[in-house]
């Protein structure tokens, strides 16, 4: 039997102790509770089906040809308040309410969009599920979309502003040259060196090499180059001197037979007019100029005449063109080959100049008023610019994303 | 003037396709783009031909140089009935055709040779024409040395202990970003207002000497 | 003859032979000098680097054997970075000596990778046409191209029947030599469709593109073998652009000392002109 004193010590030393164990036991619960939640969420979440996703909004997608309907809806609730329990979301249409529904896509839970491709004039309704580990929510459906070709694209107003002015300055200016107004159009030295230098064939004794480009006829460079090599081949004809064009396309050969047959007649010497003067060669590029190296070199042109468009051979031709003593006359837009051609021959068009060239050439009224309207399209372009710098400088953005549309 | 009325309604047509994307308007003009294509791969039979007419007729009359015109021909039926006949139809690049193994020994290198040639004339171009002879040939000299050398590893080792910005490689992206593309902007936008100058030219017909009828 | 005079009359031939020397010393052996990944090469390395995994990609291989020492070696990298990203690729060529250097890159990294002709990659090989060809590939890849490179319908790969348009892709990555290139991918493509795009090119054209690169229509560019170079030392396997660098410092260093010698020669004669004067 313990004594009293005993009992109390006991009591003393159990009393700290319970009241641990009674701390414990409350504390417990708040320990093991959000494991258990947690725990609970996850049993939860893989049995749960989580909630639909909010409202579905489908719209026509503008200026396309009808063959697309924008799809969006806001995710489902339980997407942030339990991660995890939406997996993907699975987007349908049918051709009404009621069905029957085809599955369109299906995307990752991040994804709150889809365009889906149709035709023009179908009607579509969609619907929306969330899915998730413990199955598919109930969809939510939309209202039905028509999708519908546009007959404008509005994102290229500015476009279109644009070319409405241009041409109308060529029109303007065109029709003012047709009354008989002079336009003034400056010197071009390269221009003017051509009949100089097909004289300097003559006096030699030897034929005018003139290469009009290595693109197709599709390319405008071609075409304008063609268009000069009808005032070529009239002043050739007109000194007796031949002319080798070799091209390396079928369509340009055909073309550049034509331009070079009319320059004879024009010339009155249609009977002098040889049509192996103009040859395709090949489509290779480097094969071409191989060619074109091996006409340099064999046959000894002492012009060398290179318009049109040209890449990486330009340079080729023209130290090859150089080694033989020829004079050198070059025109390109191509800006990365500009440099090329202006150390290595003795004249170059820049850029425009050589689609002045065909109205400089010809001074028909109606091919200088084009080109005046051209001029005053540049100093309207050139104005849009400083404007431009000026707002996006002061912080008014409007005025460049209104030119930013496509 | 048929073909001047043709050349403006599918000149016109291909525009009017750009701003509007109906179908009404979208289909023809994709029909001509896929007819653009068809015409542009036919064109390869007319040239072919003119080929075997030009050089077989200097050929057989032993005119000048005639035997490369032999090894044009020569060459070219060649690599015609080799692709045609003997390289297994639509799998004449695989490997083991005849065809491959002429692209692999003989084209390939061909092209290659051709190219590196470049490099050649660069030098001998640099050497001979590129000359100082006023202020703006002086700032392109500078220009040029400082992208040329700072576009390669050795520009960043020789200045690699200078302040970042005037390293050579530094300097020579600010050139290429900055005044470079200010002057080929430039050049590219007034190209490209000759190109639609020249292209409504030949649209409404007023360049047309590519139609003239013979006189 | 004063030594100038000579130098200036000098048979172009022992310049040829010199910048031959310059370039095959190095290659043979390597001076490993270092290299800087320049602003647009990392710009190019960020927007495939952000292209998700899984997604498509549309890949237009516009050269010829002629640029292959430096195209191949970005188109390859390019098709590294993305296999290693899981990304699929749908590739075509609008030069026709393109179609067997991009189909053979494709094979041999898709080889390596592990990847699946029609599932992970498709070529759909060469069209003539040009520009014609772009936007209508942008309507429609399967219209433009019913067969692949080798001749079989499209709509037996997996991969083609997932995207039929450049809506259905992340990035369209466009290696070009000239023309067509990114220049008209840009205008018939990229404005039309919306398209993000980055491009590498040769030297020559690279600086066309620049004005595109600073308008954010092209995302990033490599210019030439540099280029290439500052691509393959980004994603971490040097390849043949960076052992070219090594020549290609040698080459243009002496271009640098031709150009600076003709002017002295150009030089000294006219003052001697004008002293005679």
């Amino acid at each position: 039997m313990t004594s009293r004193a005993t009992r109390v010590r006991m009591t003393r030393r159990r009393f700290p102790l319970a009241f641990l164990a009674l701390g414990f036991a409350l504390l417990v619960p708040f320990l093991v509770a959000p494991i258990a939640c947690a725990q609970d969420s996850i049993a939860v979440a893989a049995t749960v089906v989580p909630a639909p996703v909010g409202a579905v909004t489908v719209m026509d997608a503008p200026n396309d040809r009808g063959q697309e309907v924008n799809v969006t809806w806001t995710a489902s609730p339980d997407d942030a308040a339990r991660p995890g329990s939406v997996t993907a979301y699975f987007v349908e249409r049918a051709p009404g309410p009621d069905g029957p529904w085809t599955r369109v896509d299906s995307v990752a839970a991040t994804t709150l969009a889809e365009t889906d491709a149709t035709e023009d004039g179908q009607t579509w309704t969609y619907r929306v599920t969330a899915l998730g580990p413990g199955g598919a929510a109930t969809p939510t459906v939309s209202s039905p979309v028509t999708a519908r070709a546009s007959w404008f694209n509005t994102e290229r107003v500015s476009v279109l502003l644009a070319m409405l002015l241009f041409f109308g300055l060529v029109v303007f200016f065109t029709s003012s040259a047709q009354s008989g107004k002079q336009l003034f159009v400056r010197r071009i030295p390269g221009i003017d060196a051509i009949e100089e230098a097909i004289g300097r064939a003559t006096e030699m004794g030897r034929s005018v090499l003139y290469v009009p480009g290595i693109n197709d006829i599709d390319d405008i460079q071609t075409m304008a180059s063609l268009n000069i090599l009808e005032s070529v081949a009239k002043v050739t004809a007109r000194y007796e001197t031949p002319i080798v064009v070799p091209t390396n396309y079928p369509v340009v050969m055909t073309l550049a037979q034509e331009m070079v047959k009319n320059g004879y007649i024009a010339a009155g010497r249609a009977d002098g007019y040889d049509p192996n003067s103009v040859r395709y060669v090949t489509t290779e590029q480097f094969a071409y100029v191989a060619a074109i190296a091996g006409i340099m070199l064999r046959d000894k042109p002492a012009a060398n005449i290179y318009l049109g468009s040209f890449y990486a051979e330009s340079l080729l031709l023209a130290e090859t063109g150089f080694s033989t003593g020829a004079i050198q006359i070059a025109g390109t837009a191509q800006v990365a080959q500009l440099p090329f051609f202006v150390v290595a021959c003795d004249y170059t068009l820049i850029g425009e100049e050589l689609y002045a060239a065909g109205a400089y050439l010809s001074r028909e009224p109606r091919l200088l008023g084009s080109l005046k309207g051209s001029d005053y399209m540049k100093v309207a372009l050139i104005a849009a610019m400083v404007i431009g710098c000026v707002l996006e400088t002061v912080g008014i953005t409007s005025f460049k994303q209104f030119f930013a549309s496509q | 003037m048929i073909p001047v009325v043709l050349t403006a309604i599918v000149g016109l047509l291909v525009i009017v396709s750009f701003f509007v994307p109906h179908g009404a308007i979208a289909e023809p003009a994709q029909i001509l783009q896929d007819w653009a294509i068809i015409i542009v791969a036919s064109g390869y039979v007319l040239g072919a031909a003119n080929v075997y007419k030009v050089n077989g007729e200097a050929a057989v009359k032993m005119q000048k140089d005639w035997l490369y015109k032999y090894v044009l021909l020569g060459s070219m039926t060649a690599m015609i009935v080799v692709g045609f006949f003997f390289s297994g139809g639509t799998e004449f690049l695989n490997e083991g055709s005849p065809f491959k193994w002429a692209y692999d020994y003989l084209y390939v290198p061909m092209q290659a040779t051709m190219f590196s040639l470049l490099a050649f004339f660069i030098a001998s171009a640099a050497f001979r024409a590129f000359r100082i002879r006023t202020v703006d040939a002086a700032l392109l000299a500078i220009a040029a040395l400082i992208v040329m050398v700072g576009r390669v590893p050795i520009g960043k080792l020789l200045t690699d202990s200078l302040p970042e910005v005037i390293q050579l490689p530094t300097m020579a992206n600010w050139l290429l970003e900055w005044p470079q593309n200010a002057a080929k902007r430039g050049i590219a936008i007034g190209a490209g207002l000759g190109v639609m100058a020249t292209g409504l030219r030949i649209i409404l017909g007023i360049e047309r000497s590519h139609m003239r009828e013979e006189a | 003859m004063a030594f100038g005079d000579r130098l200036e009359k000098l048979d172009r031939r022992w310049i040829f032979l010199v910048v031959a020397l310059l370039v095959l010393i190095p290659l043979l052996w390597p001076l490993q000098l270092p290299l800087a990944v320049s602003g647009p090469a990392k710009r190019y390395y960020d927007a495939i680097e952000a292209v998700p995994e899984g997604s498509i990609v549309v890949l237009a291989g516009d050269y010829d054997p002629a640029s292959a020492p430096e195209l191949v070696p970005m188109t390859r990298s390019s098709v590294t970075h993305l296999f290693r990203k899981n990304v699929r690729i749908i590739a075509l060529q609008l030069w026709e000596g393109g179609p067997p250097l991009v189909d053979a890159i494709l094979h041999e990294v898709g080889d390596e990778m592990g990847k699946v002709y029609g599932v992970d990659y498709v070529n759909l090989g060469y069209k003539s046409g040009r520009e014609a060809v772009m936007p209508s590939f942008g309507n429609s890849f399967s219209r433009t191209f019913p067969n692949d490179y080798g001749g079989k319908p499209v709509s037996s790969f997996p991969l083609m029947r997932q995207a039929d348009n450049f809506g259905a892709t992340a990035l369209f990555v466009n290696i070009s030599a000239g023309y067509p290139g990114t220049k008209e991918w840009v205008q018939q493509v990229q404005g039309r469709f919306q398209v993000r795009m980055v491009s590498g090119s040769t030297p020559v054209q690279a600086p066309e593109i620049y004005p595109y690169l600073q308008a954010g229509q092209v995302l990033g560019l490599l210019g030439g073998m540099a280029g290439a170079a500052e691509y393959e030392k980004s994603i971490g396997v040097p390849g043949p652009a960076t052992k070219g660098m090594d020549a290609q410092s040698s080459a243009h260093l002496f271009v640098v000392f031709l150009i600076l010698l003709g002017n002295a020669i150009y030089f000294s004669r006219r003052r001697a002109q004008q002293g005679r004067a």
